[in-house]
């Protein structure tokens, strides 16, 4: 990692995201430096899902700004949560995978050989070689996961955002995919991944940010992840409080609206 | 005599033979609408819709007569008046789209028929109501035509965005911005191929030729590129059906072509290959693996 030429791949300036004004992250500042491998931590609620909705733009910060360093929001890899995707729909894995080509093919774009040999490399990168015809309703939890990798294997993204990637995952699976993780970030992609599993984490995530609506912790993961800082983590409850006072910790008025 | 009955109408008869041409480019442009307010659970919107427009289609029919011209474009105002306007009140105020909806195209509905009532004569609204097909001229015919080549070049155009969107919205909006264009240019379409059904079909059948083709085609097919054949076929077999049914009874051509689909639709229900009932109560040997 040292050996390639660092910039910020995301900076949050102040930020603060959240719902109905009601902050779920709250005046988060830092950088993460492109090739970074990070694990963002903390319990349920904890403002994990809220943040990478905002670093792909789904979600506009309250305050603060967070900026991607030049790449184009639509350029990043995000694998959501509870990705709502209609598994009843008539689609094979392969057309289903092939979606992750859209910034090359856009609305007409054939899928020539060359792209149709892309997918078939994805496919068999995460274990699905022979599933290319199987409608995407038919696939068990984990090959929908490996699916949904294969799909950002091919966006071939600078910047990777994965959600709790490995929830409700066999031992097998997350192995597979973590592994693809790890290609990920040789290759010098920035790669962010909420977890919970914090043996996971400790083994092969090299920095972590610990959150608790507010950042806890940020930086190396075994500073991180000390016992004090993930009790101070589950201390910090899950405030939603429907008349709360406007935040005043702003110390630019302007931005207050 | 059986040849003479299925194709002599269209031989000696004019009307006959512009019916079913009209009732091809219906199907054409209309089932692959179908298809997709199908995958996207949206049958009783087009449902909804239909009823929507009827002002708008009325109050065109009563400024130029039956020209499907007039009456597409105040169906079109209409239509999107309405769906604006429900997405407006259920995104301002919390009401689910779906009420909103209810509510508009009821109180649109209300004001069509008052609206043909007052200007026009029973017969108009029995038309507009439940069409008339083997009225149809050459100048509807073409505008017909030309409704059902549009859809099928927007939906040509839409197609990729509009797919994806359907399986997995959340990923079309973080690759790109071609979601909600390509959701509202379908909204279009849907509202085009109703008021196209008119003229044939009426208000009140117009989605028949949408839905149902649809319907039957799930029984049938696995993918939607399958599923888009089907229910163009079934929808053409039930046209054609419906005509020849309407020519030697006394039915008449709207609800007897929608008629033929239901029996089609009824048929795929219990035999269909994909999900039948009879095949459900007799499945082959489980496979191995």
């Amino acid at each position: 990692m040292a050996a390639q030429v660092q910039f910020r791949q995301i900076q949050f300036h102040d930020v603060t995201l959240g719902y109905d004004r009601h902050p779920a992250v709250h005046h988060l500042t830092g950088e993460v430096s492109s090739g970074a491998l990070l694990a963002v931590v903390g319990p349920n609620g904890a403002g994990k899902s809220t943040l990478f909705r905002g670093i792909v733009g789904i979600l506009k910060p309250l305050a603060g700004s967070i900026a991607t360093d030049g790449l184009d929001i639509r350029d990043i890899a995000y694998l959501p949560q509870t990705a709502d995707i209609d598994r009843s729909f008539p689609i094979s894995v392969f057309d289903f995978v092939g979606t992750g080509l859209w910034r090359a093919t856009g609305l007409f774009g054939g899928i020539g050989k060359a792209a149709r040999e892309k997918i078939a490399r994805a496919l068999a990168a995460v274990g699905l070689t022979g599933f290319e015809n199987r409608p995407i309703g038919t696939l068990s939890g984990g090959q929908m996961q490996r699916t949904l990798f294969a799909r950002v294997l091919l966006q071939d993204s600078r910047l990777i955002v994965l959600d709790e990637p490995f929830n409700a995952i066999d031992a097998k699976t997350s192995a597979d995919l973590l592994a693809l993780v790890k290609r990920w970030h040789a290759e010098g992609r920035t790669v962010l991944a909420a977890l919970h599993d914090m043996d996971l984490v400790r083994g092969h995530f090299p920095q972590t940010l610990l959150l608790a609506r507010e950042p806890v912790a940020w930086g190396a993961t075994s500073e991180v992840l000390t016992a004090e800082n993930l009790l101070a983590a589950r201390r910090m409850c899950e405030a939603f409080d429907d008349s709360a006072a406007p935040c005043v910790a702003d110390d630019m008025p302007s931005q207050a609206a | 005599m059986m040849t003479e009955a299925l194709i002599a109408p269209f031989t000696e008869f004019e009307f006959m033979r512009r019916a079913l041409a009209a009732v091809i480019a219906l199907s054409l442009g209309g089932a692959p609408i179908g298809v997709f307010l199908m995958l996207r659970r949206m049958s009783l919107v087009g449902d909804a819709m239909a009823h929507a427009i009827l002002p708008g289609a009325a109050i065109g029919f009563l400024l130029s007569g039956l020209n499907l011209f007039a009456m597409t474009s105040g169906g079109l105002i209409a239509g999107f008046t309405v769906a604006i306007l429900a997405g407006v009140v259920s995104r301002t105020t919390g009401l689910k789209e779906d009420a909103s909806l209810a509510t508009f195209y009821l109180a649109s509905l209300a004001l069509g028929v008052t609206i043909v009532s007052i200007k026009g004569t029973n017969i108009d609204l029995l038309h507009v109501l439940f069409g008339n097909i083997l009225a149809m001229d050459d100048q509807t015919l073409l505008v017909v035509a030309f409704n059902a080549t549009i859809t099928l070049v927007v939906l040509a155009v839409i197609y990729r965005p509009l797919v994806i969107e359907s399986v997995d919205p959340l990923f079309l909006r973080t690759v790109s911005r071609a979601g909600a264009p390509a959701h509202l240019a379908f909204l279009a379409l849907v509202v085009v191929n109703l008021v196209n059904g008119f003229q044939a079909l009426g208000t009140l059948l117009a989605v028949g030729l949408m839905i149902l083709p649809a319907g039957i085609a799930r029984f049938w097919s696995r993918d939607i590129t399958g599923m888009i054949c089907i229910a163009v076929i079934s929808a053409i077999v039930s046209g054609y059906a419906g005509l020849v049914l309407s020519f030697q009874t006394k039915v008449p051509s709207g609800p007897a072509i929608i008629l033929v689909a239901t029996v089609l639709y009824v048929g795929s229900v219990l035999f269909g290959n994909v999900g039948g009932l009879v095949r459900q109560m007799f499945p082959a040997r489980h496979l191995e693996a």
